[in-house]
């Protein structure tokens, strides 16, 4: 072959990838009632009471609706397909009036039989799935089973007792104690109501038990037929490969303004943020700081911030002194210069928390609570007006391993607030540990009196937040308030949204002066779009409506 | 020739027992258990103990062995504790993907290894000679995944000249038959599926080759210069064959002979190299698949995906040697 022939050949095999890589970009710009998602992988199943990972409810979120939802953007509960709610005067009795003329996908019309049917499948659930690797969120809201599996928590310890219903488009949920929190719950795209009849055409509910322990579904609801009222119903999906879920032209309310959206999974990150930087996707899920830098400095991509939905804290336990007086826990309070370590070790997704609530959750306190700033002198005086001898020494545990959003590295964390208590009258002892290994039931058993610690809420409802640490006793804390608790369980049963509101934001204040913890940190997770992506609103349970993007 | 397959074929049984050891000790070893994985950070302990009872993790180790020879040697491989789907549904979608990506890797590493070795032999000591040696160094010094990770900035995301990730756009319409994309493009006749697949193995075909084809250029260069001094090479010489025709006839193909070995060889790398390949590039294989299930513990999906690489490694060498067999008969006497 000759020379120049050979050059011939290489130039003309580049410029056909250059055509067909030019020719798929046109493709791609035609596509524009496409909104292409890249996600961290495939979800697991398509039936949100089955799963609790956020891949799998963000598209069951846009194929399923709830009775309540969170208002776009906020944690905020608004009718769905319930139209609103009352509870009865001993708080037991929820009725919710149901949307009317609303259709599944399937043709099934909508009503108080279909949300029985839910309620009922969940309460009966069989025993092999009533694990928390499979019905977390049940667990967590409701508490127990009809039919609880050998050891598990039956009726007695369940929350929820029952379903009925009041005519075509009246249901009542009974509950067996009083208890406002599970209607922020009820929100999550776990409790999405799917058409009774698909669960049974589709087998939602049969399948075998492996030698292995392990359910597998023989039916298809959760696999190919997942059947809601949402604004968008699955069209196919292959695994690996893609997702693809279309427009419901049947929807209720606003129809969806794209018409098709694909779903693929890429678990990595990098991989992620160079699909979103050739166009290949137009939204990437959950980025890294340092990827997150790059898609802002790429003028055809943006990024925003699901809002922060946790908290990370200094954990004191009272009952090792002497942490038992508050003016030593003020002390630490002082002695932490938190500013510094959400500013240095955050990449800019850290908001510096004066409370434990972040701030999108109801009851989140606006004004009153006691401010710390990091003030060495101030700390001394504190101890010295205690009566303790300086400096004085405490053990401050903290994990070595598995960075978190709350805690990207929680050894520099430690670092830096172990050298601002140093300044501060303190002398710490430094007890690292494996999270698995030690760290975290050492800490809970009570054995630790400083600790770094957090917590990611299930469910936008300050219950989850402030009863779930500060409503009973725990070794963790060691703190024991009755008045505190009793406040906490008394916002927990408010069944009237604004006064509990405010029941929460006073209980919010009253942690902030006993300081049972001193929190630093609420974060934030950045995702990228391309710039062309409009409508996409964020939601801190990261269940962000897809019917709401506009791909221009 | 049947007794030495049979004889071969004898053996994989105990290499396969000894494999299923080690990869049940391994996956053991790892660090952290499925139920921290699956059950999160707020498990508490009796969580845990109910989870490890109903997948039976807290029976003694020698039982749990026992029960997972029992159900592999059954042909049951278990179901996936992450996406509760049976592990063998998960291998028929993904092992093609992972054949697909290996071939193109060996097709890239043999159309450019052969005439690589062979020109660097033909022209022995001289500057493509040298050449030829730089390029082999680099391709088996440069780790796959480093090299993926360029050869996808520059061409994919700087140059835009080719995908970045997955195996097919997600805007094409295809069909697939038999889950290799380029073959189902052409077998379904759906040309721009077929292009469009090709042009998604062309970047990862090339990192994950890179390793073989330098192997198989040295183990070419080597063996041609082995042949050019056989007497039959000399005497077709002297007999006044034309010089292309006595390289094509008598040096090219006996050289061919030790590089079939490296083929056979070559797949483990290859298998090994998908993982990271597959990884940078988003492509849903079997490496992508047990790199997942190492981070989750998957226990099934971990023993019977490994098992079953294993086994795949272990019949391609014993193709490889029976297809050497034939070609040469020395072999099969000895």
């Amino acid at each position: 072959m000759r020379r120049g022939t050979k050059v011939g050949l290489v130039l003309a095999a580049l410029s056909l990838i250059a055509a067909t890589a030019a020719l798929s970009a046109s493709n791609r710009a035609q596509a524009k009632d496409t909104f292409i998602v890249g996600a961290e992988g495939d979800p697991v199943l398509l039936d949100g009471s089955l799963v609790s990972d956020g891949t799998s409810l963000r598209v069951t979120a846009q194929i399923f609706e709830g009775l309540v939802r969170n208002k776009p953007g906020t944690l905020k509960i608004e009718p769905a397909l319930a139209t609103g709610w009352k509870a009865s005067k001993n708080g037991l009795v929820w009725t919710f009036p149901l949307r009317k003329g609303v259709k599944f996908t399937d043709g099934t019309p909508f009503n108080s039989a279909a949300v029985c049917a839910n309620f009922t499948r969940w309460w009966y659930r069989p025993s092999e799935l009533q694990g928390d690797d499979i019905s977390y969120y049940w667990n967590t809201v409701f508490g127990g089973y009809a039919k609880p599996a050998p050891g598990g928590n039956g009726p007695d310890k369940s929350l929820y007792k029952g379903c009925k219903t009041r005519g075509q488009y009246k249901v009542e949920l009974i509950l067996s104690r009083r208890s406002t929190s599970f209607l922020g719950a009820l929100a999550l795209a776990n409790f999405g109501i799917a058409s009774p009849t698909a669960l049974k055409k589709y087998k939602a509910d049969e399948g075998t038990v492996g030698s292995d322990g392990q359910f597998r579904p023989s039916g298809t609801f959760a696999t190919q037929n997942p059947i809601g009222t949402g604004p968008y119903k699955l069209q196919s999906w292959k695994i690996g490969d893609k997702l693809v879920l279309v427009r419901n032209e049947n929807y209720w309310g606003p129809k969806a303004k794209t018409k098709t959206v694909i779903v693929r999974p890429i678990s990595d990150t990098t991989a992620r943020v160079q699909a979103l930087q050739t166009g290949e996707i137009d939204f990437a899920n959950n980025l890294t700081p340092q990827d997150a830098a790059v898609v802002k400095s790429n003028s055809n991509l943006k990024v925003q911030y699901r809002p922060a939905f946790n908290v990370g804290y200094v954990g004191i336990n009272q009952k090792i002194a002497p942490l038992n007086k508050l003016k030593v826990r003020q002390a630490i309070a002082y002695g932490l210069d938190r500013k510094s370590v959400v500013g240095a070790f955050y990449g800019g997704q850290g908001q510096l928390a004066d409370q434990f609530l972040p701030p999108l959750v109801e009851g989140y306190a606006k004004k009153g609570v006691p401010q710390y700033p990091y003030n060495p002198a101030k700390a001394k005086q504190l101890l010295q007006e205690a009566g303790e001898k300086l400096p004085v020494e405490l053990e401050f545990w903290y994990p070595t391993d598995r960075p978190r959003g709350y805690m990207p590295d929680p050894p520099r964390n430690f670092q830096a607030f172990a050298a601002s208590l140093g300044k501060s009258g303190f002398k710490i002892d430094a007890r690292p540990g494996q999270w698995r290994g030690g760290y975290v039931s050492g800490v809970q058993g009570g054995k630790a009196a400083l600790f770094l610690f957090g917590w990611t809420g299930d469910f936008g409802d300050p219950a989850n937040f402030l009863n779930v640490h500060f409503g009973s006793q725990t070794d963790q804390f060691g703190f024991n308030n009755p008045a505190l608790f009793s406040l906490l369980a008394k916002a927990d049963q408010e069944t009237d949204i604004a006064k509990r509101t405010a029941l929460y934001q006073q209980a919010s204040v009253n942690v902030m002066q006993l300081l049972p913890m001193v929190p630093y940190v609420h974060s934030t997770v950045p995702v990228g779009l391309r710039k062309n992506v409009t409508g996409y609103k964020m939601s801190p349970v990261e269940l962000e409506p897809y019917s709401t993007v506009v791909v221009g | 020739m049947l007794r030495f397959v049979v004889r071969r074929l004898l053996l994989t049984i105990p290499i396969l027992l000894g494999v299923s050891v080690l990869i049940f000790v391994w996956v053991r070893a790892l660090p952290g258990t499925p139920a921290d994985a699956l059950l999160g950070e707020r498990a508490t302990p009796a969580d845990v103990v109910e989870f490890n009872q109903r997948y039976g993790l807290n029976r003694p180790l020698y039982v749990q062995y026992w029960a997972y020879l029992k159900t592999t040697a059954s042909g049951e491989l278990g179901t996936s504790v992450t996406s509760h789907r049976p592990v063998t549904t998960e291998i028929k979608e993904r092992f093609p993907a992972t054949v697909e990506l290996a071939v193109a890797a060996m097709v890239f590493a043999l159309a450019f290894g052969l005439p690589l070795g062979f020109f660097a032999a033909k022209k022995y000591r001289s500057p493509v000679d040298h050449g030829s040696l730089f390029l082999s160094l680099i391709g088996i010094s440069i780790p796959v995944f480093f090299l993926a990770i360029i050869l996808k900035y520059v061409f994919a995301v700087r140059l835009g000249w080719l995908p970045t990730v997955g195996r097919q756009d997600v805007l094409v319409n295809a069909e697939h038959p038999t889950n290799f994309y380029v073959l189902d493009g052409i077998v379904t006749g759906n040309w721009v599926a077929a292009w469009d697949a090709t042009q998604h193995l062309i970047l990862p075909a090339i990192a994950l080759g890179s390793i073989p084809l330098a192997i198989i250029s040295r183990v070419t260069r080597a063996s041609v210069l082995d042949v050019q001094s056989e007497d039959y090479v000399r005497t077709a010489h002297a007999k006044g064959v034309p010089p292309s025709q006595v390289d094509r006839r008598h040096v090219f193909r006996n050289a061919l002979l030790p590089v079939s070995t490296i083929i056979g060889l070559s797949f483990g790398i290859l298998l090994s190299g998908a993982v990271l390949t597959e990884t940078v590039f988003a492509i849903p294989g079997m490496g992508s698949w047990m790199k997942e299930a190492i981070f989750n513990h998957d226990y099934p999906v971990l023993q019977s995906g490994i098992m079953f690489l294993a086994l795949v490694f272990i019949i391609v060498n014993l193709l490889v040697d029976i297809t050497y067999a034939f070609i040469d008969p020395r072999i099969r006497v000895s």
